[in-house]
C-alpha cells in the first residue's frame, strides 16, 4: 500500500528481522528459556509476528513453541462507538495456566488493546506472568500499560499515522510514518 | 444490522458470515469462563406472548455469556391480559431501559410491527408459523460442523410444515446455502401451494431414507382445535423415523429436530439417543448462534441510524 | 335552506355522451342547462365531469353503537367528500338495525345532519344471528328496502329461504355477505401464493363461491331479487355473469380496493390491507376490473368500513377487517378501469339507484330532477392525508391518485367543495 509512496520508511525489511532476532532472545533470556512459553498474537499482525517469533526461539532453544491467536474484538471498551467488523479467530492451542504469556502485536499505542486482551486472556485462565512484545513502541498511552519486549521506540504525534506491513499480510515487510490529516 | 427478523432474503454471504461469526463463540462458550464482556450495561429484553421455555432460556443465556442484562416479559400475569395493547407493552418495556428486543408471537407479523413502534433493535424469536431464524441459523451451523459445507447436502423435513416457522426458516437458510430440501408431509400438512418453492416434495418418509439429513418436526395431532391427522399411528406408519427406516439410513447421514421431542411418534426413542441424533449440538449451538445475532445487533452502531 | 347557484365550464354527462354546458341550480332542482348562464354564485368547473351524486350500495356508519370509529354525521361528511348523495348504511351496529324503529333512526339521524340521504338496510335475521327472521314488514314500513346479515352470511339455508320468500313478496333485496365461516375459520387472508409464504392461514376463493352457487339455486326457487356484495373472486364474476344469462333477478357490487389491490400487498402484513373479502390473485383483479368495465358487475359498492387507529395498530392477525372508502372511490375506479363517462357514472351513480329505486338520485341531468350533482375532475391528481371520515384506515392513504370530487350538491345545497 505504501511501497513506493513518499512516505518516510523507519524500518525496512532487514530491520524487522534483525529486531525480532533480538527480541526473541530477550523473551527467552528473561524466561530462562522456553519451557512453559507461549505467543499470543493479537489480531490482525501480532499475528504474524507471534509465528516469527516462536520460529526463532525454537531455534534458538531447539523446542517448538505454542503459538495462540486472540481477536479482542469481545472486549473492546469503544463497541458502540465503532462498528463491528468481523470477529477473526480466538485459538488457544493450549491451557494458559501457569504459563509464561508472551502477547504480540504490531504497535503500542493507546493500551487499550493490551487491557482488552488482558481480560480475554484472564477469562481463559490463570497464567503465571503475562508479559508484551510490540514490534514498534509510538508513545501515547491513556492506561498503566507497558511493553516488556520492544523491537523499535519511535516516537510520534499523537495525529500521525504508523504503517506495520508484514510480508504474510501485505507482501512486503516494512514500518512507516505518515503525516495526520 | 438493525433487526433480525427472517432469514428469508438474505443472501448467502450474509448467512455465512453468521455462522462464522456463531463459530467465534462456540469457542467463547467452551472456554472455562465461557462470558465476554461485549454487551456489558446493554439490557435484552425477552418479550415472549407465546408460551416457550426453552428458546427463552437459550436467549438469555445467550445474552447474560454476552454479559448483558436481561429482563423478561410473558402474559398471563401481565397487563396486556388486562387489556394493554400490544404497542403499548412494547412501549413500556422499552422506556424501562431495553435496549433490544427479543420477540416471541402467535400473531405472524408481530416482531416487524414492534420493530416499527419502537425503533429498538428487534429478533425474531418466532412469529405464528412464518419465521424463527435463529432456529434457521443454529440448524445450518450444526449441519455445516457436522458436513463441513451445506453445499449439495440432501437434507428431508419431515412432518407438519404447513403450520411450521422452523420448516419455511430452515428452506430458507439451507436452500440458500447450497442444499436440496425435500418435504415429506401428507397433503394437509404441506403448504398449500408450492409454486416458486425451492424445494422437492416426497410421499412418504421411506423415499427420503437414502438423505444426508433428515429433519423432523414435532407432529401434534390437533391444530388449533381441529384434527390435522386421521391418527397418530398412521401418522407413523407413513412418516415416523422409525428405527427400522434409521437403520436404512447411510451411516453419513444424521437425524435432526428442533424439539421437544414426541417419542415415539415422529421419532423412535432408540433413534432420539442415537449419536447421529444431533440434538444435543442443535441446543448448544442455540446459544452460539443467539449470542452471535445479538452482538451484531448491539455491538456497535448504537449510536447511528 | 335552499340555494342557488350556476356550475360552469363542466362537461354535463348524459346518456347520449358529454357535453360542454352550465347547470343552473335552484331550489333545490336543476333549472337549466345550457351555455352562458349566470348566477350570483358561480362554481367553477374548469372543464370536469358533471353528473349525478354517487350512490354507495354499501357502507358501515357504526352508529347506533360504535360511534368511536364514526357515525352518521362523520359518515355523511366521508359520503359527502367523495361525491356521493345517497349510501345504504349496513346493519351490523349495535343493535343490529332488525325492527323498525332502528332503521327510523338511522334514516332521521342522516336527514337531520342533511348531507346525503343515508337509507338504512335491514338485517335479515334478528340481531344478525342466522336463526330467526328480523322484523321485516317493520323494516320495509321504515323504508328499508336492502336487507343483509352483512358482516356475516345467512348460513341456514333453510332460514335464508324463508327470508327470499317472505321478501320476494313485498319486492325488497336480499344482500348477501358470502364467507362460509367453516372454510375461513382462523383465516386473515386469500389462501394462495403469499398465505403459504407468510404461514398464515388463508380463505380461499370457495369459501365465497360455494355461499352464492347455493344462493343462486335459492333465487331461482323464489325469484327474490338478490345482490351479491363485495365480488371478489374470478369464480364469482363467473357466477354472476352466468345467473344472469339465464334471466335471474341478480346484481353485484365490487370495492375500489379489490380494484386496485391484489394479495402480494400483505407480503408487508400490514393491517392496513386487510378486510373481507380479502385481496386475492392477480388474475381475480383483473376479472372483476373486466367485469366492471363490462357492465356484468352493476356497480361499486365501497364497503367503508371504519376502524379506529389503535384498533388497526396491532399485528396483522390480530386486526379488525376493513377499511375505509368513500372519499378515495371516485378516483380509484376511475384509475383502474376504463370506462367512459357515461359509463362511470352509471356504475357509481345511476345503477345503484335504480337497484334501490330512489327516484331522486342517479337522474340523469335535465331540468327538472332534484340537484343530486357530482362535479367530478378525471385528470386532476391528489393525495389523500387526512380524512373527513372519523377514522383514516384507508390503504391509499398518502398515495397519488388521479380524479378528484370538486364539488357535491345534495338537494340542491352544496355539501363539499374541494379547497
Amino acid at each position: 500500500m505504501f511501497l513506493g509512496d513518499p512516505v518516510p520508511s523507519v524500518m525496512g525489511s532487514e530491520d524487522i528481522g534483525r529486531a525480532i532476532r533480538r527480541m526473541a532472545h530477550e523473551i527467552v533470556e528473561r524466561n530462562e528459556g522456553a519451557d512453559d512459553l507461549i505467543l499470543v498474537g493479537i489480531h490482525t499482525r501480532g499475528v504474524p509476528l507471534a509465528r516469527r517469533l516462536a520460529q526463532v526461539i525454537g531455534e534458538i532453544e531447539a523446542t517448538t513453541v505454542p503459538v495462540g491467536t486472540l481477536d479482542i474484538g469481545l472486549y473492546r471498551d469503544d463497541i458502540s462507538q465503532r462498528p463491528t467488523t468481523a470477529l477473526a479467530q480466538t485459538r488457544i492451542p493450549v491451557d494458559i495456566s501457569g504459563r509464561a504469556v508472551v502477547l504480540v502485536d504490531d504497535v503500542l499505542f493507546t493500551g487499550r488493546t493490551i487491557r482488552a486482551a488482558l481480560d480475554a486472556l484472564i477469562d481463559m485462565g490463570r497464567p503465571r506472568v503475562v508479559q508484551l512484545a510490540a514490534l514498534v513502541d509510538r508513545g501515547h498511552r491513556q492506561l498503566p500499560i507497558r511493553a516488556d519486549f520492544v523491537g523499535k521506540n519511535l516516537p510520534t504525534s499523537a495525529t500521525e499515522r504508523v504503517w506495520v506491513h508484514l510480508t504474510e499480510i501485505d507482501g512486503a515487510d516494512g514500518v512507516a510514518i505518515e503525516e495526520g490529516p | 444490522m438493525n433487526d433480525f427478523l427472517t432469514v428469508e432474503g438474505l443472501p448467502r454471504a450474509e448467512l455465512t458470515s453468521l455462522l462464522d461469526l456463531s463459530d467465534e463463540f462456540v469457542e467463547v462458550l467452551a472456554r472455562p469462563i465461557p462470558k465476554v464482556p461485549a454487551l456489558r450495561g446493554r439490557t435484552v429484553a425477552m418479550l415472549f406472548f407465546e408460551p416457550s421455555t426453552r428458546t427463552r432460556m437459550s436467549f438469555e443465556r445467550a445474552a447474560k455469556a454476552l454479559s448483558a442484562d436481561t429482563m423478561s416479559f410473558s402474559p398471563g400475569t401481565s397487563s396486556l391480559s388486562k387489556g394493554e395493547s400490544l404497542k403499548d407493552t412494547a412501549l413500556t418495556i422499552k422506556a424501562m431501559g431495553a435496549d433490544a428486543l427479543v420477540v416471541r408471537h402467535a400473531s405472524t407479523g408481530a416482531p416487524w410491527r414492534i420493530a416499527e413502534w419502537t425503533g429498538l433493535p428487534v429478533l425474531n424469536g418466532g412469529d405464528g408459523a412464518h419465521q424463527h431464524p435463529t432456529q434457521a441459523l443454529l440448524d445450518a451451523l450444526t449441519i455445516r460442523q457436522h458436513f463441513g459445507n451445506l453445499e449439495g447436502l440432501q437434507v428431508a423435513i419431515v412432518g407438519d410444515i404447513r403450520h411450521s416457522r422452523v420448516a419455511r426458516s430452515n428452506i430458507a437458510a439451507f436452500s440458500t446455502l447450497g442444499a436440496t430440501v425435500t418435504l415429506v408431509a401428507p397433503k394437509t400438512l404441506l403448504p398449500v401451494d408450492l409454486a416458486g418453492w425451492p424445494v422437492h416434495t416426497a410421499a412418504a418418509i421411506d423415499e427420503v431414507l437414502d438423505s444426508d439429513v433428515i429433519y423432523l418436526l414435532r407432529i401434534q395431532k390437533e391444530r388449533g382445535g381441529a384434527s390435522v391427522l386421521p391418527s397418530l399411528p398412521e401418522y407413523v406408519s407413513r412418516f415416523g423415523l422409525t428405527w427400522d427406516r434409521f437403520a436404512r439410513m447411510s451411516s453419513d447421514s444424521v437425524v435432526m429436530h428442533p424439539g421437544p421431542m414426541n417419542r415415539g411418534v415422529e421419532i423412535a426413542p432408540e433413534v432420539a439417543d442415537h449419536p447421529r441424533s444431533l440434538v444435543e449440538p442443535q441446543v448448544a449451538n442455540g446459544v452460539a448462534v443467539r449470542m452471535a445475532v445479538l452482538f451484531r445487533l448491539l455491538g456497535g452502531e448504537a449510536d447511528d441510524v | 335552506m335552499m340555494s342557488e347557484f350556476v356550475l360552469k365550464g363542466g362537461q354535463v354527462v348524459g346518456p347520449g355522451g358529454v357535453a360542454d354546458a352550465d347547470v343552473h341550480v335552484r331550489d333545490g332542482r336543476i333549472v337549466e342547462i345550457g351555455v352562458g348562464l349566470a348566477s350570483d354564485r358561480v362554481i367553477d368547473c374548469n372543464g370536469a365531469l358533471v353528473g349525478p351524486g354517487f350512490v354507495d350500495v354499501h357502507v358501515h356508519f357504526r352508529e347506533p353503537g360504535q360511534e368511536w370509529k364514526e357515525d352518521i354525521e362523520t359518515g355523511s361528511r366521508a359520503a359527502a367528500a367523495g361525491g356521493f348523495t345517497a349510501v345504504v348504511a349496513m346493519a351490523n351496529t349495535d343493535p343490529a338495525i332488525d325492527a323498525g324503529h332502528l332503521a327510523r333512526y338511522v334514516s332521521e339521524r342522516g336527514a337531520d345532519v342533511g348531507l346525503v340521504d343515508v337509507m338504512p338496510a335491514g338485517a335479515i335475521t334478528l340481531a344478525r344471528g342466522g336463526t330467526h327472521l328480523a322484523h321485516l314488514d317493520e323494516l320495509w314500513a321504515a323504508g328499508v328496502r336492502l336487507f343483509s346479515d352483512d358482516g356475516d352470511s345467512v348460513h341456514d339455508a333453510g332460514v335464508l329461504r324463508l327470508a327470499m320468500d317472505y321478501l320476494s313478496d313485498l319486492g325488497g333485496i336480499v344482500a348477501q355477505h358470502a364467507e362460509d365461516r367453516t372454510l375461513t375459520l382462523g383465516a386473515h387472508m386469500h389462501e394462495g401464493a403469499v398465505s403459504a409464504r407468510l404461514g398464515m392461514r388463508g380463505m380461499p376463493a370457495l369459501a365465497e363461491e360455494a355461499i352464492i352457487m347455493r344462493d343462486l339455486a335459492l333465487v331461482e326457487l323464489t325469484g327474490v331479487r338478490y345482490h351479491v356484495q363485495h365480488v371478489s373472486t374470478a369464480g364469482t364474476v363467473h357466477l354472476v355473469e352466468e345467473a344472469k344469462r339465464r334471466g335471474l333477478p341478480v346484481t353485484a357490487e365490487v370495492t375500489p380496493h379489490h380494484l386496485a389491490f391484489d394479495h402480494r400487498e400483505i407480503e408487508r402484513m400490514d393491517p392496513a390491507y386487510k378486510m373481507y373479502p380479502p385481496l386475492r390473485t392477480e388474475s381475480d383483479v383483473m376479472a372483476v376490473r373486466e367485469a366492471l368495465g363490462s357492465g356484468v358487475i352493476d356497480v361499486v359498492g365501497t364497503d367503508h368500513a371504519p376502524h379506529a387507529a389503535a384498533e388497526k395498530d396491532v399485528p396483522f392477525d390480530d386486526a379488525p377487517r376493513g377499511v375505509i372508502g368513500l372519499e378515495t372511490a371516485a378516483a380509484v375506479v376511475n384509475e383502474m378501469v376504463p370506462l367512459g363517462p357515461v359509463e362511470f357514472f352509471e356504475r357509481m351513480s345511476v345503477a345503484g339507484a335504480r337497484l334501490l329505486g330512489l327516484d331522486r338520485h342517479g337522474r340523469w341531468l335535465e331540468p327538472g330532477v332534484p340537484a343530486n350533482l357530482v362535479v367530478f375532475a378525471p385528470e386532476v391528481s391528489w393525495t389523500p392525508h387526512h380524512f373527513a371520515s372519523r377514522s383514516e384506515n384507508s390503504p391509499f392513504k398518502g398515495r397519488r391518485m388521479k380524479g378528484r370530487v370538486l364539488a357535491t350538491i345534495h338537494d340542491g345545497a352544496v355539501t363539499y367543495e374541494a379547497s
